[in-house]
């Protein structure tokens, strides 16, 4: 599987998630420039959390009107994988690749810990390899995570099964709505979760949870 | 030209007998813009003018310090050509006036101090001191310095690993917020500020200037009343996002040889930098203001000498690298501008719309500057140890003290950092140390920051001593070797001798520890004038200190892990109660002596432990300091839920046996077989050792008789933070 980390100037876990595909498919990512107009030629492309281009505005709004954007959304189109993990989430619901917005937490302060999710849908790219209702913990760590959708649009993401990860009961940590913490996009090749995956791949750090995703587009890709 | 007036002096903090020492070094008089640059540069904050003459007792060396005290942050050799820089600061006042923006720019200036050398940033601490919760401003305060800290740490992706969070009456009116920075860097990659050598290009990078924290250093130089809080335009506002940009700016610039000397702009902004760059580098500069990006009109040479704009660099590059330096700036869309050259004339000349507004020696500013030997009166130590109601229920205190303002969880604070990203933090917030791991290897630095100011006022010396061995002890604890500290001195009033002789008995007993432990001093910042309306602070030497692990696999943390462990205590217990947590949240007194610290028993007794640690024989330890023996194994016990059943035969008080906060103490948990053999070899090392009980259940039950619930001492412990900040509770407390 080749993938691309793409960094903006306020990008903080590209460092994370370059180690973590480098662990996991034994080879480093590209690292592509916001400025970079051209995707290498790649199965992946991680979008990083951060805070892209300081997100003093709305989390991610500079971001999705950024060059590198439009080659993304490109890639997304002709059914390539993306992932965004908390900033990147943001920058994907900014740029319309996936429907709703992520707000301000409910308690109004910034949340580091870990949580426990549940697997909510297994048949994708992104979740193979966890079992249906799996309980797993990631850590979280932002102050803009909580998803917000109107009912119409959370009532067809759950009857399309694009709910790929649920905060388990009393593990909300910001207020998304229906427990939402990651979701899928309607071809299913776009993935966004406000939890970090790319922190739990490594037991020294408290964790492995994260591996199953990794492990699942390797296997969909190779 | 402005004529200097008696006022004008007075308005700048000088004294009289200091401005007529300006008149002889300068043998004229000096411009409105000089006056005003040696008002920054004469302030106590940045000449140590009260304190250098004591700071030169501490030790300062070792075969593993690559730079001692003098520059932006210290640096230790951590090996395979690894190098580790550190440093600590104090944003006391501006963050007491503005809490957000001044923790914030607390955190902002540390970073910079630490990437100015060639580090990247890879963990942040802090120590806070706040008045006591029931303080109508506290709540206020935490709230703000909090999301101050995490605010600026979080965007800028570094985690904040830990700290301290202490209240006290005596930060009422003046809280400390002490920041602590450590980065990494290759030991061939450091940047120094020495601007060496005549004719090179003096660069301004970063934000633009502005108005903003014109005089901090003075402010942070002067004692508060109660018109404090007019002084908020001196505080200085921060942006994470552009220090972001400085940041990996400056390390792309710093990949290349391009650099003779860089200096980040602290207090007293392009005056400071500019001056102490030509000290260091015996050379003189010359700038030209006109050329200084600026962000607000017409501002006059005075104001952007003295501004403190935050997000700004100073370097002197080779003639000839300033296309190259400028395309690594525009990248990252930051202001680049050549402002000036240096020069072989030792003074700093200053230009601005075409006439020379000044034109001093350097040395005016650094070695001339006044350095006084300030009298001190000394206070006998307070002595004597407290009676105490000896009937008082054991368990019931022991639930009293770990819901106490001192005790209680502090994961409100910390989880409100992000302490996980750069995905190497192995220890969490919570435990003795933090524990970070050397990206992509297997070594691990351990960082703690320790002082227990309620020791420092009835006893500074042997309080600076506690400061450094319990700093020493933490990283113990953890399984690191513990190499080098910054200490980051908090007083009153210099000016006063009672106060100036805690500051020298403070700082002697930190120089005696940090001898005794081979733990040398390679950084640090005083901070003085911490008083408000003439009360000063507790005294406060804050000492943050660094530990290397070899290999992170063998760390120790503090929890339970097993069932059946046998619970060891190393260190004598002799049940010191003087000025214990335990007598102040308990019998509500603050009395008796501090406990002594004695460093040969610390020296042995952490070197056993880190040697069980190391070879992989102990995995659960914990050091004893505030609240004692009792407390220390119920937040062993806590973590995992998993309980203790202990006891000790034979006790004249149980009380101070449980609650005393005698020094040098370790509290180790392991296996049956393994645990016999450590207590056989600490008797033969002559090292006092007792089992005290064996883990399980899920309760703490003592001498078979009482016990308590894990789950509801965990309760009380995790609800006091949250509680006191949602406003549900406001204990009086101190």
């Amino acid at each position: 599987m080749k993938s691309a980390v793409i960094f903006f100037p306020a990008s903080n876990c590209d460092r994370d998630a370059k180690t973590a595909l480098t662990q996991m498919t034994g080879k480093a990512p590209a690292m592509v420039w916001h400025q970079d107009s051209e995707l290498p030629d790649v199965d992946l492309v991680v979008l990083p959390g951060g805070f892209s281009y300081g997100d003093y505005l709305r989390c991610g709004a500079m971001a999705s009107q950024s060059v590198v954007m439009k080659s993304v959304r490109a890639h997304a189109d002709k059914g390539g994988m993306v992932l965004g993990i908390c900033n990147g989430f943001q920058v994907l619901t900014e740029s319309h690749l996936l429907p709703g917005a992520l707000m301000r937490n409910a308690a109004l302060k910034f949340v580091c810990k870990p949580v426990g999710l549940e697997v909510d849908e297994t048949q994708s790219a992104f979740t193979r390899h966890y079992s249906n209702g799996q309980r797993v913990t990631f850590p979280v760590a932002h102050g803009e995570g909580s998803y917000f959708a109107d009912e119409e649009t959370l009532d067809r993401l759950e009857g399309e099964n694009r709910v790929a990860f649920r905060y388990a009961k009393g593990e909300n940590p910001n207020g998304s709505a229906r427990n939402i913490a990651g979701i899928l996009s309607e071809k299913r090749n776009v993935l966004g979760l406000m939890p970090h995956p790319e922190r739990v791949v490594d037991d020294v750090l408290g964790g492995t949870d994260g591996r199953a995703l990794f492990q699942s587009l390797i296997e969909n890709l190779s | 030209m402005t004529k200097i007036t008696p006022e004008m002096v007075r308005e700048h903090g000088l004294s009289e007998p200091e401005y007529a020492r300006i008149l002889t070094l300068m043998g004229r008089e000096p411009s409105f813009v000089e006056l005003g640059i040696f008002s920054v540069m004469w302030s106590e904050h940045c000449s140590y003018k009260s304190t250098r003459f004591h700071l030169k007792k501490l030790p300062t060396k070792a075969p593993w310090v690559i730079q001692g005290p003098g520059e932006n942050a210290g640096v230790i050799d951590i090996g395979d050509g690894d190098a580790c820089i550190f440093e600590m600061e104090s944003h006391n006042h501006p963050s007491f006036i503005e809490p957000y923006q001044g923790a914030a720019t607390g955190v902002g200036g540390i970073m910079r101090d630490v990437f100015t050398m060639g580090a990247r940033p890879i963990a942040m601490m802090n120590a806070l001191r706040f008045g006591e919760p029931s303080h109508p401003k506290t709540r206020h305060l935490v709230s703000g310095v909090v999301s101050g800290i995490g605010g600026y740490g979080n965007c800028m992706g570094v985690p904040t690993v830990g700290g301290e969070v202490n209240f006290h009456k005596s930060y009422n009116g003046n809280i400390l917020v002490n920041a602590m920075c450590v980065g990494l860097a290759r030991q061939d990659k450091i940047f120094l500020s020495a601007a060496k050598g005549a004719g090179n290009p003096v660069v301004y990078i970063g934000s633009k200037t502005g108005r903003d924290g014109i005089h901090g250093a003075t402010m942070a130089s002067a004692e508060f009343d109660d018109a404090s809080e007019e002084k908020r335009p001196t505080v200085q506002v921060g942006d994470p996002f552009t220090e972001k940009l400085l940041l990996e700016a400056c390390l792309e610039l710093m990949a290349t040889d391009a650099i003779i000397a860089i200096q980040d702009m602290g207090a007293a902004g392009l005056t400071s930098s500019s001056a102490e760059m030509g000290d260091k580098g015996g050379s003189g500069i010359e700038l030209d203001l006109d050329k200084v990006p600026q962000r607000e009109t017409n501002m006059t040479a005075y104001e952007m000498m003295l501004s403190e704009s935050q997000e700004r660099m100073l370097a002197v590059l080779k003639p000839g690298r300033e296309a190259q330096a400028e395309a690594i700036f525009k990248k990252w869309e930051l202001d680049f501008a050549v402002i000036g050259i240096t020069t072989d004339t030792s003074r700093l000349v200053v230009k601005h719309k075409g006439t020379t507004v000044a034109d001093m020696p350097i040395t005016a500013l650094s070695d001339e500057a006044p350095v006084y030997e300030r009298p001190y009166t000394e206070r006998a130590p307070l002595t004597g140890e407290p009676a105490f109601d000896k009937k008082k229920n054991v368990l019931e205190s022991l639930k009293t003290i770990l819901a106490s303002p001192d005790m209680a969880s502090r994961r409100w604070v910390w989880e409100q950092y992000d302490h996980t990203v750069m995905a190497d933090t192995v220890q969490v917030p919570g435990g003795d140390a933090a524990v970070v791991r050397i990206h992509g290897t297997q070594k691990a630095l351990a960082i703690t920051t320790d002082v227990s100011p309620r020791y420092c006022r009835p006893d500074p010396f042997e309080g600076g001593k506690q400061a450094v061995a319990e700093a020493w002890r933490n990283l113990t604890a953890v399984g690191a070797t513990p190499l080098a500290v910054t200490d980051n001195l908090n007083y009153g009033n210099p000016q006063k001798p009672e106060i100036m002789w805690e500051i020298v008995a403070g700082i002697d007993g930190i120089g005696a520890a940090c001898r005794a432990l081979d733990f040398p001093v390679i950084g640090g910042n005083c901070s003085l004038y911490n008083e408000t309306n003439g009360e000063g602070i507790l005294p406060t030497p804050a000492i943050g200190g660094v530990g290397l692990m070899k290999d992170v696999s063998k760390m120790a943390t503090v929890a339970f892990k097993r069932s059946g462990d046998v619970i060891i205590l190393i260190g004598e217990t002799k049940g010191h109660l003087g000025q214990s947590i335990y007598l102040r949240e308990i019998e509500g007194r603050e009395e008796g002596a501090a406990p002594k610290v004695d460093l040969g028993a610390e020296k042995k007794h952490g070197d056993f432990v880190r040697g069980l640690i190391e070879a992989g024989r102990v995995d659960t330890v914990h050091d004893l300091s505030d609240g004692g023996l009792l407390v220390a194994i119920a937040e062993m016990a806590m973590p995992r839920g998993i309980g203790a059943n202990i006891g000790i035969a034979g006790l004249p008080d149980d009380i101070p046996f449980w609650f005393g906060e005698d020094q040098a103490r370790y509290c180790l948990a392991a296996p049956f077989a393994e645990a016999e053999k450590i207590v056989e070899e600490a008797r033969a090392a002559f090292i006092t050792v007792a089992e005290l009980g064996k883990t399980g259940g899920d309760r703490l039950t003592l001498d078979d008789k009482s016990s308590a619930g894990i789950a509801s001492l965990k309760e009380g412990f995790e609800s006091w933070f949250p509680n006191f900040m949602s406003g549900e509770e406001i204990p009086v407390t101190n």
